[in-house]
């Protein structure tokens, strides 16, 4: 995501200026101490980064929509930018669908999958 | 010209006061709707409103497409259709501001799938065939972050 849009608008209409993408590759702890399948085993929702979404959005979006704190939610959106993806909830199947769909509602690239 | 300074201000009532410019309004009004029209489309723009949940169960995300693509579709067209037809208020409530940044989010998402903008946009130069639509995207976006702002005030 783009750092933030422009402080003061340009004279006229000038495209923003943009910081250069920093994407590394993502690192998320993934349990292997548990059989495949296992019921116990929470879904996760995951935030990928995108070109688009500002990043004073992407954090009030999971402000708004976890409840997180300002930190707390600009350190996921952080993640989002720089290591490529954020696991932003997790819980039931049920739960993280509609924690996925939420973020839908609200633009952003998110996806789920069963964690481990 | 468009002037700098703040376009959203939070009134003491709750309500949000809307300072854009005659021109600005121009800019904006029918943009809403023409997303809206694209919505009703299979244009490749408005797929980013549509992202997978199930990256990879084809399965799974055909049910979710099935259980709540509707409810998407009708969540993006309810935003849309507050903006589009609040674009010339002075005052907006709050759930009208909620709207609005979710309106001129996908006016963006769509506008930068179209124009395939990337992070860096800092090379774009004048006489690029994008640059007047990429003006409107650096518009909305300037815009949008004051929104933002006010929003988030509030939290």
């Amino acid at each position: 995501m783009p750092i933030a849009a422009p402080e003061t608008l340009p004279p006229e209409t000038l495209p923003p200026e943009t910081v250069p993408p920093d994407t590394l590759p993502a690192e998320v702890d993934q349990p292997t101490d548990e059989p495949a399948h296992s019921p116990d085993r929470p879904w996760i929702t995951i935030v990928w980064n995108d070109p688009i979404n500002l990043m004073s959005y992407v954090t009030f979006v999971f402000q708004k929509l976890f409840g997180y704190s300002r930190d707390k939610a600009t350190k996921l959106m952080l993640d989002v930018h720089y290591k490529g993806r954020a696991v932003v909830s997790s819980g039931t199947r049920e739960r993280v669908e509609l924690d996925v769909f939420r973020l839908h509602e609200h633009g952003l690239w998110a996806t789920m999958e069963h964690s481990g | 010209m468009i002037l700098p300074g703040r376009r959203v201000k939070r009134l003491r009532d709750g309500s949000f006061e809307l300072r854009l410019s005659r021109q600005e309004r121009a800019v904006l009004a029918g943009l809403p709707q023409q997303v809206a029209d694209l919505l009703e489309s299979d244009d490749p723009s408005v797929r980013r409103l549509f992202p997978p949940a199930y990256a990879d169960d084809a399965g799974l995300e055909a049910e979710y497409r099935r259980l709540m693509g509707d409810d998407l579709l009708a969540s993006h067209r309810q935003a849309l259709a507050v903006m589009e037809e609040t674009v010339r208020a002075d005052r907006l409530d709050r759930d009208q501001l909620a709207a609005w940044l979710g309106a001129l989010n996908d006016l963006r998402l769509v506008l930068g799938t179209r124009l395939n903008v990337s992070e860096d946009m800092s090379g774009v130069s004048a006489d690029d065939p994008r640059a007047a639509e990429l003006a409107v995207y650096g518009y909305l976006g300037w815009l949008q972050e004051q929104v933002v702002d006010a929003l988030a005030s509030e939290l």
